[in-house]
């Protein structure tokens, strides 16, 4: 069976640490960093591997610092 | 299961399905964090980038928290005076019938200060797209009762809650122009969620595709948060915005063209 993997980039010094995006991922794969951006925020990250490329992250997300990536192997 | 490819063999140029659209500019947005304003901005540039209209399309912002999109439309944009968007989009179209014209205003702006405005373009049958922001609030002065807050809902002039004996009902303009013979289109929407953001999207296509044929005025409400307004989180303004704006303010089309 095709399988899908993708991959995130998140425009870290953009990013606001709203958190829009975190619950538009199906697959847990962002969480907020510990540490924070040149404007203070606690920024946007990825934490594993589970992401397919969906692009429901950054569709949601209102300052669209998010860049999507799939690939399908 | 685990995968081998490295993320530098998964993040090519061949292998991209989303970055941000070039309607945008890299301008960093004024708005608070997790304000429905940007992503709002952003699906209306991925329609204008999708239909290759960049260079035939004007805009026109408002005041509001807003007032600088001109700033992040990569776009011909005018600003109007509080509003009367409405009133300087008829003027651009009316002068620039081949272009593609926007307004795209807030609650306090279009149904408030502008409702004189908005009533007449819509009943002139204006053909123009209007994109309204509904957050329930005014913004940008600091959260003060719209025509649009819900009763008993809090805000920075109405403390204990609206009280609609004292300060009247909320204003549902959105099925009022829907009533009026020059709209062709009237939908509401919202953009907090993946699917919200999906429809709201197709529906920004749709009122420009109408415009397009010269079927009057489209008219696209999106139910958004002003967090900052709310005095919440974006995550927490947006659960609240379902549970208390969306049963009152109900997500679909209000009226559609005739086939
Ligand atoms: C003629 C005039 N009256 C009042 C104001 C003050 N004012 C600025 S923004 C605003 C309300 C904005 O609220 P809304 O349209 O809901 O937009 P938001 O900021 O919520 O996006 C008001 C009353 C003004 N700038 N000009
Ligand atoms: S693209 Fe989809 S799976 Fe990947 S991080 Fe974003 S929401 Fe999650
Ligand atoms: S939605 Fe965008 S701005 Fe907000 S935390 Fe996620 S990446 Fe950052
Ligand atoms: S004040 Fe409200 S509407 Fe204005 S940018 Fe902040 S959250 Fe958005």
């Amino acid at each position: 069976m095709a399988k899908v993997i993708g991959d995130i980039v998140i425009d870290i010094e953009r990013c606001k640490g709203c958190e829009v995006c975190i619950p538009a991922c199906p697959h847990d794969v962002i969480a907020l960093a510990k540490n924070v951006n040149g404007k203070g925020y606690h920024y946007a990250e990825t934490i594993n591997d589970k992401c397919t490329g969906c692009a429901n992250c950054a569709i949601v997300c209102p300052d669209g610092v998010i860049t999507v990536y799939r690939v399908k192997i | 299961m685990e995968h081998t490819l490295t993320k530098e063999e998964i993040r090519q140029e061949k292998n991209l399905v989303y970055k941000k659209t070039n309607v945008m500019t890299d301008n960093i947005l004024s708005y608070c964090p997790g304000c429905g304003h940007g992503t709002a901005h952003r699906i209306l540039a991925e329609v204008i980038e999708e239909m290759d209209i960049q260079d035939i399309t004007i805009g026109v912002d408002p005041v509001g928290c807003s007032v600088l999109a001109y700033n992040f439309f990569n776009l011909d944009m005018q600003q109007a005076a509080h509003g009367r968007a409405p009133a300087l989009a008829t003027a651009i179209k009316r002068l620039f019938p081949e272009k593609f014209v926007f307004t795209y205003q807030g609650d306090g702006d279009l149904a408030a200060i502008g409702t004189a405005e908005t009533i007449h373009a819509c009943n002139r049958g204006e053909n123009i797209t209007i994109i309204f922001i509904n957050n329930g609030i005014y913004g940008m002065t600091g959260g003060q009762m719209a025509p649009t807050t819900l009763p008993g809902m809090k805000s920075s002039t109405s403390p204990y809650g609206r009280d609609v004996q004292m300060m009247g009902n909320p204003l549902k303009i959105t099925e009022l122009v829907a009533q009026l013979p020059g709209t062709c289109f009237v939908t509401r929407q919202a953009v907090h969620t993946p699917s919200t953001v999906r429809r709201a999207k197709r529906a920004i296509r749709l009122a420009f595709e109408y415009q397009s044929k010269n079927m009057g005025l489209s008219f696209i409400e999106i139910v958004s948060n002003c967090n900052s307004g709310w005095k919440m989180t974006p995550r927490q303004s947006n659960e609240w915005m379902e549970a208390n704006m969306l049963p009152f303010y109900p997500l679909g089309d209000i009226k559609v063209p005739e086939k």
